[in-house]
């Protein structure tokens, strides 16, 4: 059966069935039990488990990531909620230093089976240390599996695999996306790691939308539809492993290659998926390539100043219909009332 | 205790100590040849910690420790001859040659791992114990760190956990005074650790001079304790010396940060020769033939094992599906 979810319920869905299924998932991180339930994510599941599988945590992010860790260790499968990424800051010791490299460390001898749930903010001034996507950084060390699901179906299916999975997994959800409605399962399903999904099929230009933004690139490929330029919309929804084959097969195809990141440039997930890209493909006919994301400051709170702080839809077009005509264009699309609703709607 | 028990015990504590000592002063010896491929924390001095808390657990009972972890290692049963293969960076080593000597780790004995950044197996501790006791397993942890470990903000938050879970975990605090060549006064505005500890709510207790014989007897109560489910999680800070360097098989005297004098009543109180005084002399020399045998069985090994196949560069990032 499927039903039409938003991305919280199909969050919450999936830990539901994860922990109904296998008494070894436990679920904690600050709040978890409250009555705001991390935005609903973790709504009704201290009741239906009880306080030991489901707990509010004392504001210890490293001390609880280690003992995610050692749970893990002891055949526990812990899922380990912040309810904005900024804080896994706090954590980059027991992540790094640990949970990356446990494995490889001892030998093979244990693995860690942990998921860390961080959700990234934006808008109403979310500012400095609300709004920060981190998951280059995780990108860069081996060991970790990341994950940036942008719709309810990857939600669902992303976190049960990453439940079932037994390496660390990095689930970054991004609050804008809490809204999107979409048809989901019932029953629990897998959407595995290394599989990128071509969002919508175009044959000039090639846009990699991560997390958030690629509901903005789905806004910029309407926007540039409009003028004749037809846009290849890709979700890597995995970064890592990162299924750069898809994002290849399409550069081939369409020449131009903007990679829109949530999050910024310098180091950041496009400019490695752009790397990847140009070293497998270089020399093959005239690419072209080009990053946006977050400006080079602070976010800042400030609705004039934050609003340049992102790529959008427009800018994004802009950009693509540049690079598809080649030269300089003064071009912005008009802003189009009926794109502020975007939902993916399969075909899965 | 009974004469009958008071004598396995004393051979068991000998036989550990004199085994990690020679192991060590092997190592110590071997080092400048460059065969052995990795930096080694030596932890000749402190034996008696890690032995006199091992002795008293369980061999399902779990250990986490730091990146001076051979005597744990070897003090909760850890395999010597992968350790000293681990050490040579040699495929039959305890982590096929990709840990080292900071990384010493035998699941099959409970060694669970140890660490080069401090205080980062005390959270990993902490969860071990939740999972214990969600699990309903009454299989206890203990968590060794140094003195330098307890000013990481991660070692107050693990304390807070366990505390309020109720964790069976015993926090082990071997003190050897130096956090690599910094003394604790210069350090810590309380150096009463004990006394900091305490107000998280869990019970406290030093062990002074490196006692080998009152740390067993003292784990021995605080282990079954622990084990019913009694107490949640217990400190002992246990006071020790190191009398190597840092890292390296040498002595540091010459460095100027502590005096041979400081040393003297630590090598006065060695341990290792103190049960050994206590076992008749032919029983002592059966341990210490048996002991010797052991080492060159394990060097042999260890010279004779291949290295890694480059194959396993990329193997252990993840486990498989």
């Amino acid at each position: 059966m499927i039903h039409n979810i938003t991305y919280v319920d199909a969050i919450r869905e999936a830990i539901d069935q994860e922990m109904d299924r296998d008494p070894s998932v436990i679920l904690f991180g600050l709040d978890v039990d409250d009555p705001k339930a991390i935005l609903g994510t973790t709504g009704g599941l201290a009741m239906k488990y009880g306080s030991e599988r489901v707990f509010g945590t004392p504001l210890s992010e490293d001390a609880m990531t280690g003992a995610a860790i050692g749970m893990s260790l002891a055949g526990l499968r812990p899922i380990h909620v912040h309810i904005r990424m900024d804080f896994i800051l706090l954590v980059m010791n027991q992540l790094f230093n640990m949970a990356a490299k446990s494995r490889y460390m001892s030998g093979g001898q244990v693995s860690v089976p942990i998921v860390v749930r961080s959700i990234i903010g934006k808008s109403w001034g979310q500012g400095a240390q609300h709004s920060q996507s981190l998951y280059s950084l995780l990108m860069h060390v081996p060991g970790l599996k990341v994950v940036v699901p942008s719709t309810p179906y990857d939600a669902k299916g992303c976190l049960s695999r990453a439940i079932r999975d037994d390496n660390p997994v990095m689930y970054v959800e991004h609050r804008l996306l809490y809204y999107q409605n979409g048809e989901v399962p019932t029953e629990p399903y897998m959407v595995n790691p290394g599989k990128a999904r071509i969002t919508v099929s175009g044959s000039d230009i090639t846009l990699v939308g991560i997390s958030y933004m690629q509901i903005e690139c789905q806004r910029a490929q309407r926007y540039l539809e409009d003028v004749g330029v037809s846009a290849e919309v890709i979700d890597p929804i995995w970064l890592s492993p990162l299924d750069i084959d898809t994002i290849v097969a399409s550069v081939r195809k369409t020449g131009r290659l903007c990679v829109v990141d949530n999050g910024w440039m310098t180091c950041g997930a496009s400019a490695e998926i752009i790397t990847q890209v140009m070293e497998k493909i270089q020399g093959t006919g005239d690419l072209r390539v080009r990053r946006m994301g977050f400006a080079p400051v602070t976010c800042p709170p400030s609705p004039t100043l934050e609003t340049l702080f992102y790529p959008n839809g427009r800018t994004i077009a802009s950009a693509a219909y540049e690079m598809v005509k080649g030269g300089t264009s003064d071009w912005l699309p008009q802003e189009r009332e009926d794109l502020k609703e975007i939902e993916f709607k399969g075909p899965f | 205790m009974t004469s009958r028990k008071d004598k396995p015990i004393k051979e068991r504590l000998y036989y550990s100590l004199y085994r990690i000592r020679r192991v060590e002063e092997e190592i110590a010896r071997i080092y400048p040849t460059d065969k052995i491929k990795s930096p080694v924390h030596l932890s000749i001095g402190q034996e008696a910690i890690s032995v006199g808390v091992c002795e008293a657990l369980r061999a399902d009972d779990i250990v986490f420790g730091t990146y001076r972890g051979h005597a744990l290692y070897l003090a909760k049963g850890g395999d010597l001859k992968r350790m000293i293969a681990e050490l040579y960076g040699k495929i039959t080593g305890c982590a096929k040659g990709k840990g080292g000597s900071m990384h010493m780790v035998d699941i099959t004995k409970g060694v669970m791992g140890t660490s080069a950044i401090v205080a980062s197996t005390i959270p990993e501790s902490v969860g071990y114990a939740y999972a214990m006791k969600y699990q309903k397993k009454d299989s206890i942890i203990a968590s060794f760190f140094g003195d330098g470990a307890v000013e990481e903000g991660v070692f107050h938050e693990s304390l807070n956990f366990a505390a309020l879970k109720r964790l069976p975990v015993i926090f082990v605090c071997e003190n050897n005074l130096y956090a690599i060549h910094t003394h604790q006064r210069k350090r810590q505005a309380v150096p009463d650790i004990c006394k900091r500890v305490a107000p998280y709510g869990i019970p406290v207790e030093r062990i002074e001079g490196n006692d080998v014989l009152r740390l067993y007897d003292r784990m021995s109560v605080i282990v079954e304790s622990t084990r019913r489910g009694e107490t949640g999680p217990y400190f002992l800070e246990c006071m020790t010396y190191r009398l190597r360097e840092h890292v390296g098989p040498n002595e540091d005297f010459h460095l100027g940060y502590r005096t041979r004098e400081e040393a003297k009543p630590w090598v006065q109180t060695d341990q290792v020769k103190r049960i050994g005084e206590m076992l008749e002399a032919s029983q002592k020399e059966k341990i210490e033939q048996k002991v010797e045998t052991e080492i060159m069985e394990a060097f042999a090994f260890a010279e004779k094992s291949p290295f890694p196949d480059a194959s396993e560069l990329y193997t252990d990032v993840f486990k498989e599906d």
